[in-house]
């Protein structure tokens, strides 16, 4: 039996693939997102510089002689680089938001399947899979047209993804039956199953594509498999509910995070052994409050974010020292996180207050959140 | 490259040969009562083998675990009937099993547990909630997994104190076990300030839980059994002989809330519960049992996952080892309840979060916020350190 055992008989069958899912909300029609709207509005760096004259206060001079920098500032962020999108998966209200972040608004609220959490591009940026694990499938959302339209063969109640470099095959944790699902992307075909521990959770892909990472959350291990064989080489044992896994850029370490046992274990892959722990630390804070679950980690493998779920942080780990250096206060159950393609920002999704924040990463700060959907869990950012 | 390459070929070849290896097999014995016994609502009637079908689901997670650390974990299933000898029947089940989740009334537990404590088994009580087994009457080799009525009774009075019901009309049952629980919500209410306006007993008279005549009549009694109270915001009913206190919501002569036995129930486990990824664990039990999961079943659970967590960390299924491990100040175990489930080490009680349910959902999870404490907010749940009257032996 899987999930759907608790699923409303009545209730209409998934529409399948291409049909229904294409007319997505819009923007006006969600008063959640004209929230946001009103609330980026009212922020000072979005409101137009004073006239001069115009401002008589204390204040005011001071404003004034902090005018010409202040509007290089704004000329800076006006004008980006690069307009990035970000896709946010929204576990409760079954939605997808869309996340422009020049204007760092909600550009598109898309209709998705139930419970949707895991949530990738592929590789050519062309499409997003999420995981609706409710549904026991992966949907792909067309990014030209912003809906579903189409959707992979995964085992029952998908949560987490990986793919390989060429993004030809997806390998899927499906948490209800202890199993890996390999998925032809091209032919969108089953390719064949895996055998893992006991709900499987984190997925990963060694930078050389040769290993995948597992975790098993009730099993406490992460699982190497070789991706030619298809069969699990090594078992490595961490602390409790492992739930993320991300390899340094230059495959040295893995670093594998534990929601219960409240660690991140670093884990040498050749000689698959825990090589160190990452541990928190946040005075005032009780130790059963901190749990980590996302990670992100920059380019240059100097430094990595971990999202610590129910404290509402993020912890900045220096990769090197494997101490935290600062902890970054976000929204509320803080999930998972996605870097913009330049890496100047780092999104993540705070589970139980309803938005994501937006971090500054060189100045290691928060400057903006963006409300989204019901219970934000996976966020993908366009290449 | 190539030296990883050989590594890897090294490696492998070692892991083949250990998994090749016959895998430890490491047995857990399952002691309990045979028979089940009567409840008002016909919902709530217990199936045959409440607690030892979790134990048998954790058996199949571990085993999922074994097959990558080399360890076979098997279960034996023994039910003691009326007029048997439960310790010969314990002392039988120790022959091949070095550890023993056991559902037994309070005083059969400690006989049993006093009887195997030279052979060094190790005992978990999954069902018995008395307190005197984790205070005076603690043992070294017992290991409760089991919450304490204290600790159920702290964790519903949190939540009520915390909703500002803090007047209580208490209603308790006539037997032994209705006054234990009574006893500790009395506590409970002085710990965290609530007031008991009145108390009321309800004596049972004997009688069918289920008649042709149905609740005609009860739906007569229980208004004026509760009528002429002094003022209070919600009944709470001490009641675990299930003679009365189902019968309660509803029916009282104020239109007051109901908790306790009955209404609003504090329990460590619920059919509802799906938060902290437990729809994962409440499915897989579905699946392997074809019913829903009690909180029996959930004791029953962690036990043997506390088990195969050691089993694991030791990579050994030496009793000795691994009791020390369970024991000892590393270790915890994750169960689907949002937060890390560690022992008390002065009487070996497991810490966990109680639910609140009203029998379709969780209304609220115990240790409410703002109750703090200096070491775990888990034991602001029962008995603290410090009022212990446990030493083990």
């Amino acid at each position: 039996m899987s999930s759907s055992w608790y699923r409303d008989d009545t209730a209409p069958p998934p529409p399948l693939a291409g049909e229904g899912w294409g007319e997505g909300v819009s923007t006006s029609d969600n008063p959640q997102e004209e929230r946001t709207l009103s609330r980026i509005a009212s922020d000072d760096a979005m409101r137009p510089p004073p006239q001069a004259g115009e401002v008589k206060t204390a204040r005011g001079q001071m404003s004034r002689v902090l005018r010409a920098p202040l509007l290089l500032a704004l000329a800076l962020a006006a004008t980006p680089a690069h307009a990035f999108i970000a896709y946010v998966s929204n576990e409760k209200s079954n939605t997808v938001s869309v996340i422009d972040t020049d204007s760092w608004t909600v550009t598109k609220t898309i209709k998705v399947g139930q419970r949707p959490r895991g949530i990738e591009f592929t590789r050519d940026g062309k499409f997003v899979m999420v995981a609706v694990g409710d549904d026991d499938t992966i949907q792909v959302i067309d990014v030209k047209t912003q809906a579903v339209m189409d959707s992979l063969p995964s085992g029952p109640d998908p949560e987490l993804f990986a793919q390989d470099a060429a993004g030809k095959t997806l390998y899927v944790a499906n948490e209800n039956d202890n199993t890996v699902t390999v998925i032809d992307l091209e032919k969108r075909a089953r390719l064949g199953d895996i055998q893992v521990g006991v709900e499987p959770e984190g997925m990963t892909i060694s930078p050389d594509g040769k290993t995948l990472i597992n975790t098993s959350e009730t099993t406490n291990m992460a699982h190497f498999i070789d991706t030619t064989s298809r069969q699990i080489v090594a078992n490595v044992l961490v602390d409790a509910r492992p739930r993320f896994a991300e390899f340094k850029h230059d495959s040295s370490e893995l670093w594998v995070s534990s929601e219960i046992g409240g660690t991140v274990s670093v884990i040498d892959p050749r000689k698959h052994e825990v090589i160190g722990k990452v541990t928190f630390e946040i005075p005032g804070l009780r130790k059963e409050a901190i749990q980590p679950v996302g990670i992100g980690m920059t380019r240059d493998d100097k430094t990595a974010f971990v999202a610590l779920g129910p404290a509402n942080r993020i912890a900045v780990v220096d990769v090197a020292t494997r101490k935290v250096t600062k902890y970054l206060l976000v929204g509320q159950r803080v999930w998972h996180m996605a870097f913009t393609p330049d890496e100047k920002y780092l999104l993540t999704t705070n589970g139980v207050s309803n938005d994501v924040s937006v971090i500054d990463v060189a100045a290691q700060k928060v400057i903006k959140t963006i409300q989204v959907g019901e219970l934000p869990w996976g966020i993908t950012i366009a290449p | 490259m190539i030296r990883w390459l050989v590594g890897l070929i090294g490696w492998s070849l070692a892991a083949t040969s250990a998994l090749a290896a016959d895998p430890v097999s490491i047995g857990v014995g399952y002691l309990g009562i045979a028979g089940t016994r009567s409840t008002l609502s016909l919902l709530e009637q217990p199936a045959e083998n409440d607690g030892v079908a979790g134990a048998r689901l954790a058996i199949e997670d571990n085993n999922t675990t074994g097959k990558f650390t080399g360890q076979r974990f098997t279960l034996e299933e023994r039910r003691i009937r009326e007029g048997e000898d439960a310790v010969q029947a314990a002392t039988a089940l120790a022959e091949q099993n070095g550890f023993i989740i056991a559902d037994l009334p309070a005083d059969v537990l400690l006989k049993v547990a006093d009887a195997l404590r030279d052979r060094g088994t190790l005992l978990f009580n999954a069902g018995a909630i008395d307190e005197r087994l984790r205070e005076a009457d603690c043992r070294a080799n017992v290991i409760h997994t089991a919450p304490t009525r204290a600790m159920l009774a702290d964790a519903l009075g949190q939540y009520l104190v915390w909703k500002k019901w803090s007047r209580w009309l208490l209603v308790v049952g006539s037997h032994d076990e209705d006054k234990l629980f009574a006893d500790a919500l009395r506590r409970t209410a002085t710990r965290f300030g609530a007031k008991i306006v009145q108390e009321r007993t309800f004596e049972d008279k004997g009688g069918a839980r289920r008649t042709d005549s149905g609740v005609t009549q009860i739906q007569r009694q229980m208004p004026v059994f509760t009528q002429a109270a002094p003022a209070y915001d919600v009944l709470v009913a001490a009641d675990e002989s299930e003679v009365f206190a189902a019968y309660l919501p509803y029916r009282t002569w104020d239109p007051r809330p109901v908790a306790g036995s009955a209404g609003l129930v504090p329990r460590s486990w619920d059919a509802s519960q799906d938060q902290w990824g437990a729809i994962q664990m409440q499915n897989r039990f579905i699946k392997l049992n074809s019913r829903r999961m009690t909180a029996l079943d959930m004791q029953a659970w962690t036990a043997v996952r506390m088990i195969g967590e050691a089993t694991s960390r030791t990579n050994s299924g030496d009793v000795r080892k691994v009791t020390d491990f369970i024991r000892g100040p590393d270790f915890s175990v994750a169960a689907f309840k949002g937060t890390r489930l560690t022992l008390r080490d002065w009487n070996l009680q497991l810490r966990q979060p109680i639910l609140l349910v009203d029998g379709r959902m969780v209304v609220s999870v115990s240790p409410q916020e703002g109750f703090l404490h200096q070491v775990s907010e888990l034991d602001t749940l029962g008995y603290d350190r410090p009022e212990s009257k446990c030493k083990l032996k």
